[in-house]
């Protein structure tokens, strides 16, 4: 570069920067309009185009206004551009055509030719007119002429170079408008100039720019060159475009150290590959820091000098544009960078000097940005310049480590050897802070002097970061600066300092679930509460460290061993006990019962085994494993009696307990799920619908306080339970890993145990799982003695062998060799001994534990069975054979109804009774070896069968039928049906009719057996049957014994025929048929069929001469409606009580319908006189009948037609008008005594003719 | 390229987080951790405006001296933290997104499976689950040169 090319620091370098405008011609002039135009110059802005399709800017334009002189105007290859002179001005108030051809003109061509020698072609010629020298001078040419004149002379086409600027320095009108059209052109060509000016100089520099990949391109060279550039924006307080240059290095010199990273070295750059020298660190104070940049010029600057330059220079424009904020940002940017770009230029810095380097630094930016922003705006902007503080701090650290300020002893020689050099590069102190107090320059000679210094400003740092990140809210940025600082604490041996800051630390990453960092930290923490010689805590870190998988074996190892070394200690108190979470050493991970029921009776042992997963990575040797057991009764609960506990609780015994997830944050994890349920509300009232919504059931689980249920670390305080009841496993070597434990216990007193607390003791360490959850439980009982005894089957069935199981429990009795039970025997019961019958025995959980025979010893009155040997807590099952033997009478209550004579009214009544069994009970009273009092057991033993009986007779043959239903759900097979007759009469014969002896009766059907009664003489009036079948079931095969037949006793009264009544009916006299609507006869014939007999000897008999008469009514009934009787339709009769004796009743009956019409039915009753004392049996229609013949009773053999009537009218009349009359009384006459000879006989009645055809017309 | 990813769950709990073998793990948990505070920053200074904007890429959360940690967090509040060397100066703030873009991609990958539960950690011993993802950060990590 051109040595002349020396910028003239007066003029430039200051923010008083102004582009620069010679002034030629008249200096006394220029003087005088100088003040003015200075003022005037800025007031207005100027639109400025620019080129390259940069936005057009406001502009307000300066200028610093020199004399004109040759030396200004720059030479060929100049590149500097704020010395160049933007515009040149020539001065006049000549107006005088003499004075102008003498001097003026020579002067301005002299100019004119000095300016293009220059090829400058940014000028101007003012003429400054001045109204008193015109007065003055009369003869002046008129003021055209000499502006014209120079116009003329110098410019030949740019007119607009040439202005008048008249009467300057008054204050007219006219003056203004002078100024302001001389200011206007003054400002259009000074930015006419700049931009033809930056136009060309941009253009230059671009081309050199371009040529950077030429071998001589130097880097130092072009940053001169576009800083001009820079320089010149700035001037025109264009700080954004002036920073845009700025950048546009950063970024070019960036690339270049990525570049040769990549092995595309620029040779340029091996220059700022240097070794470091110097780290005196940023300077900000200065706008330019004329030292590095002439060092940049010269070519000497390092790498940290042109970056220190660069940002010097950034941070200034950016002040000027106020972004403080930016500044910090950048600088930790730049601060990083650098320390990378030295990192991958591989230049040899001295340790530390970078340390050095960028504390400095950090604190002088920070210091620039303090000094130009008040206090307000700074911590409200904490957030971009906490980095910086803590980047500092950092450094700050490390340098402390290195220069051996933070051991203990103090720094050694060495140390002290390296905190010279370090201070050496430094440099002294630049004179613009000499005189702060703060200086970051002081400051780092103060801390690296001594220790205590050190200290001081290390701990005012990390106060001051971590104060500021936790005013923001970067808790974990705070806390990793507190861990730094507490392993400074560490170093200085001061860990009641560091605890706290640890323990913050490990709380928040703890809350967050960080393995490697709780590791760590908690590692830390241990050392230090082992210094603080907290053992408790120790030993608990030492626990939770020596489980953590994160941590080497070795560690693991070495934590473990260190609680064993405690543990085998000699106490000096010998009941002192630590007391340590369990969940660090060893973990529950399962539980498992024996029985698995977890119910045992009293004295029974119950075997518990747990699995524990230790946790220590070497073998353990526990004292012991204590379970604490609470213990309750619970009375009077079904739920804890021995058959509820035995049936009940059948879980398979194992209990699996979570894992603990200690790592992760509980807090989150934890949670249950949300448990929502529907709700509605209705109004008592109507039942509508009020209110309804969504209820969360599990509320309090869910907004318990996040402290309580995240705090990790378990209180210190867990309380150790003492109780009478425990479970207890000494000596005890937990392996790594599952170890199964078991305990024993022998049931003493009843009721339900809760497992509660899990201890394991190592000396005097206790490991305490304080409480067990799932609710682990186990149960004892104590069962009185019982026997049971119950069918097999559903029901048990009278008169075969039944199975009755017989359960007997022992409870807590002992069942021993000759025990036996004592069965008074029922005198229709049997207790079948069979030959071989086994009695199973059973533990009280049902696993069979023997099987032995059963003796069994009957005498008359006792049954003894013996039973076979057997523990308290068993069950001893056997089944026995009973047969309830049938019992000897009849079943009375039926026989009542079995006389009914019809048979559809039989069948209904079957059906009525339905399945109902008749049954009898037996009780059976046991003596059991274990109590003085006898056990009554009632057994209900069911009939299979229901027997019914009926007379059936044909004319005076008599027959006897005999059904029987089978009821049960068996089959049955029926043999060997025999009736006997029970009476005394000797002629009667019982015929049977039966052919098959032996029948298959299956469930829910019936079987009929008849006999035919046969006699000699006169038959007995009743007679008394007994009906015997032997049975057994049909599927079984042979039984050993012979089974009593079934019975059936019955009684049948009356049973021999006394009339014959006969009914028939005859056509209408000269017509073949019955026709519906006529009259037709009736004729009932009544014949008595026997002499007097005994049956016969009642009150209606009467006897006159040898003339015995009984009287009789009839009457005939069509339930059906098949026909109409006709006048009187029942009569009583004077029956002569002589075989043979016949009476005819003559009726007119007339056919409702046509067809094959049944005959009405003809009923007779005995009619007996009224002094009886006996009330009527009868049923209300023959009252009724009765009461009519009471009227006229007479008339009875004459066909009454007004008897027609309707019966209701009569009965309404009757019923009232007899009320306590002595009345007659009829009664029926038994269904054996009459037989109706036309019964099922039929009469064809044929349609009448058309008679009741209705012709319907339709219209 | 990248030398740590992490995913770190809504409770800042990290899910999944992995880092060059070579160097000191814990240094990158360390790192990570501290990160969330820019993370958390960010997410809450976003505002419901930024939320419209579905801009899941946070940029760069804080730089050191020798890498540089961005950030990304998805619309479930899951955070993924990468670390990246600074002296890697090729990855631009694209190729950071695209890698992000790779991981949020896994992670639904991930969160589909229906043997994988929401919140647990994203482990690669689980052959279907984690081993995707796994590879694909494997991938990630692998220099690209």
């Amino acid at each position: 570069m051109d040595a002349s090319e020396e910028p003239l620091p007066p003029v430039i370098y200051t923010m008083e920067n102004k582009p620069i405008v010679t002034c030629a011609g008249d200096q006394n002039l220029f003087t005088s309009v100088y003040p003015t135009l200075s003022q005037q110059l800025p007031r207005e802005p100027m639109e400025w185009r620019r080129s390259y399709g940069r936005a057009p800017k406001m502009i307000h334009l300066e200028s610093n206004f020199v004399q004109f002189k040759e030396e200004l105007l720059p030479k060929e290859g100049n590149k500097a551009l704020l010395t160049f002179p933007f515009l040149h001005i020539y001065w006049t108030e000549c107006c005088d055509t003499e004075v102008y051809k003498a001097t003026v003109k020579d002067d301005l061509t002299k100019w004119q030719n000095v300016l293009k020698a220059h090829s400058s072609v940014d000028w101007l010629i003012v003429i400054v007119e001045n109204d008193a020298k015109k007065k003055n001078k009369t003869n002046i040419l008129p003021r055209t002429s000499i502006v014209d004149k120079i116009r003329n002379d110098f410019c030949n086409k740019q007119s607009d170079r040439c202005v008048v600027l008249s009467d300057p320095l008054k204050d007219s009108s006219r003056t203004q408008e002078s100024w302001n059209a001389f200011l206007t052109k003054l400002r259009t060509l000074l930015l006419m100039s700049f931009t033809k000016n930056l136009g060309k100089f941009e253009d230059d520099m671009r081309t050199l720019r371009e040529k950077r990949t030429e071998p001589g391109w130097s880097f130092c060279e072009y940053f001169m060159v576009q800083e001009e550039l820079a320089f010149v924006f700035e001037m025109l307080q264009q700080f954004e475009d002036a920073l845009v240059q700025y950048d546009e290095l950063d970024a070019l010199f960036s690339q270049y150290v990525v570049n040769f990273g990549a092995g595309d070295g620029a040779n340029w750059l091996t220059f700022f590959c240097q070794p470091v020298k110097s780290w005196n660190g940023l300077i900000l104070r200065k706008p330019i820091d004329m030292e590095k940049r002439e060092s940049i010029q010269r070519r000497e600057a390092t790498l940290l000098d042109l970056r220190s330059y660069l940002f010097s220079r950034q941070c200034t424009l950016l002040l000027f544009l106020q972004r403080p904020w930016e500044v910090a940002q950048r600088a930790l940017e730049l601060l990083h960078n650098c320390v990378q770009e030295l990192k991958l230029l591989e230049v040899s810095v001295p340790p530390g000097a970078l340390d050095c380097w960028v504390f400095l630094s950090c604190l002088e930016v920070l210091q620039r940005i303090e000094g130009c922003c008040d206090r307000a705006q700074i911590d409200s902007n904490i957030a971009h310049t906490v980095g910086l503080w803590s980047y500092a701090t950092e450094k700050l650290k490390s340098l402390g480590y290195l220069c051996g300020l933070v051991s203990e002893k103090g720094p050694n020689s060495e140390d002290l050897n390296r905190t010279v050099d370090l201070l050496a590069g430094l440099g002294a102190e630049r004179p613009e802070t000499a005189n702060t107090a703060q200086s970051p320059y002081k400051k780092l000679k103060e801390a690296l002097s001594s220790v205590e210094a050190f200290e001081k400003h290390y701990l005012d740092l990390s106060h001051a970061t971590i104060e500021m990140y936790t005013s923001i809210g970067r808790i974990r940025s705070a806390k990793f600066v507190g861990k730094d600082l507490a392993e400074f604490y560490m170093r200085k041996k001061a860990p009641q300092k560091a605890e706290i800051y640890l323990q913050g630390a490990l709380k928040n990453y703890l809350a967050e679930g960080w393995a490697l960092p709780i590791t760590h930290t908690r590692k830390q923490l241990a050392e230090c509460q082992k210094h603080l010689g907290q053992i408790e805590n120790y030993l608990q870190s030492s626990s939770l460290l020596a489980s953590d998988c994160h941590l080497t074996e070795e560690e693991r190892k070495h934590f473990c061993q260190e609680i064993l070394d405690f543990a085998s200690q000699p106490s000096d108190s010998p009941g002192h006990k630590i007391v340590l979470p369990m969940h660090s050493f060893a973990q529950l991970r399962d539980l498992h019962f024996d029985p698995s029921n977890a119910v045992v009776h009293v004295g029974g042992v119950l075997s518990i085994e747990i699995t524990m997963y230790s946790q220590m990575p070497v073998p353990v040797h526990v004292e012991q494993i204590v379970v604490n057991v609470h213990f309750s009764i619970e009375k009077n609960s079904y739920r804890k009696t021995a058959e509820w506990l035995t049936k009940h609780k059948t879980a398979n015994g194992i209990i699996n307990f979570p894992p603990e997830t200690a790592a992760f944050p509980v807090s989150q994890n934890s949670l249950p799920a949300l448990e929502l349920h529907e709700m509605l509300e209705r109004s008592p009232s109507d039942n509508s619908l009020n209110t309804t919504g969504i209820i969360c059931r599990n509320v309090h689980m869910l907004l318990r306080r996040q402290e309580s249920s995240s705090s990790l670390e378990m209180p210190s305080g867990l309380a150790l339970e003492e109780g009478p009841h425990m479970l207890r496993c000494s000596l005890v070597t937990l392996e790594p890993g599952a170890n199964k434990i078991t305990f024993r216990t022998q049931a003493k007193e009843p009721g339900t145990y809760t497992l509660r607390q899990l201890c394991a003791s190592v000396g005097s360490v206790w490991f305490v799982l304080p409480h067990i959850y799932p609710i682990v439980q186990y149960d004892v009982y104590s069962q009185e003695p019982q026997l049971h005894v119950e069918p097999l089957a559903d029901s048990l069935l009278a008169g075969i062998p039944q199975k009755v199981k017989f359960t007997v429990t022992t409870g807590h009795y002992t069942i021993k060799n000759g025990d036996s039970l004592q069965l008074s025997n029922a005198e229709a019961m049997l207790i079948l001994c069979p030959v071989e019958s086994r009695a199973a025995v059973y533990s009280n959980t049902r696993e069979q534990s023997s099987d032995a025979a059963l003796r069994i010893q009957s005498s008359d009155k006792v049954t003894s069975i013996s039973l076979p040997a057997a523990p308290a807590y068993h069950v001893i099952e056997f089944e026995l054979e009973v047969l309830s033997l049938p019992s000897a009478p009849a079943l009375g209550g039926e026989s009542d109804m079995l006389g009914t004579p019809e048979p559809h009214r039989k069948h209904k009544d079957k059906q009525k009774t339905g399945h109902c069994m008749v049954t009898t009970d037996h009780k059976v009273s046991i003596d059991c070896p274990w109590s003085i009092y006898s056990t009554v057991i009632a057994l209900t033993f069911s009939v299979p069968f229901r027997t019914t009986h009926a007379l059936l007779s044909s004319g005076t043959r008599k027959y006897v039928q005999v059904c029987v239903e089978n009821l049960s759900e068996l089959d049955f097979q029926l043999s060997d049906s025999y009736l006997v007759d029970t009476g005394d009469s000797t002629d009667l014969q019982l015929v049977p009719l039966n052919t098959q002896s032996q029948q298959h009766i299956h469930s829910k059907q019936s079987l009929f057996f008849v006999w035919e009664l046969k006699w000699t003489e006169e038959p007995p009036p009743s007679l008394h049957c007994r009906f015997s079948v032997g049975f057994s079931p049909a599927s079984e095969e042979q039984l050993s014994i012979s089974l009593k037949p079934y019975t059936y006793e019955f009684q049948v009264e009356n049973f021999f025929t006394l009339y014959n009544v006969k009914a028939e009916i005859s056509p209408p006299s000269g017509m073949e048929y019955c026709r519906t609507g006529s009259l037709c006869s009736l004729e009932v014939l009544i014949t008595r069929l026997s002499d007097l007999l005994e049956v016969d000897k009642d009150e209606a008999l009467t006897e006159s001469d040898e003339h015995v008469t009984t009287k009789l009514m009839y009457e005939v009934v069509d339930n059906s409606s098949n026909w109409a009787v006709c006048g009187k339709s029942c009569g009583v009769i004077s029956m002569p009580v002589a075989a043979q004796a016949t009476h005819r009743v003559h009726m007119e009956v007339m056919p409702l319908f046509a067809g094959y019409l049944p005959l009405p039915d003809v009923r007779l009753f005995k009619y007996l006189p009224h002094h009886s004392a006996h009330s009527s049996q009868l049923d209300a229609d023959s009252w009724i009948e009765n009461d009519s013949l009471s009227v006229d009773k007479h008339g009875d053999e004459q066909p009454d037609s007004s008897s027609l009537k309707s019966r209701g009218s009569v009965h309404s009349v009757c019923s009232s008008e007899h009320k306590g009359l002595p009345m007659p009384r009829l009664q029926a006459l038994p269904a054996g005594q009459v037989f109706n000879s036309s019964s099922g006989t039929q009469v064809l009645v044929i349609p009448s003719q058309d008679d009741h055809v209705l012709e319907v017309s339709v219209t | 390229m990248a030398v740590c990813v992490a995913v770190i769950a809504k409770e800042n709990y990290p899910l999944y987080i992995r880092s060059t073998p070579t160097e000191n793990e814990l240094k990158f948990h360390y790192m990570v951790h501290t990160s969330l505070d820019v993370v958390d920053e960010k997410i809450s200074a976003m505002g419901k405006a930024l939320v419209d904007q579905r801009e899941l890429y946070l940029g760069l959360l804080y730089p050191t001296e020798d890498y540089k940690v961005y950030g990304y967090v998805t619309n479930s509040k899951v955070k993924f933290v990468m670390v990246v060397d600074s002296s890697n100066t090729a990855l631009r703030d694209n190729e950071i997104r695209s890698m992000f873009r790779k991981l949020h991609n896994s992670y639904t990958d991930v969160m589909c499976n229906p043997f994988y539960n929401p919140g647990d950690r994203i482990q690669s011993r689980f052959v279907c689950l984690g081993r995707a993802f796994d590879n694909m950060v494997t991938s990630m990590m692998i220099p690209v040169c």
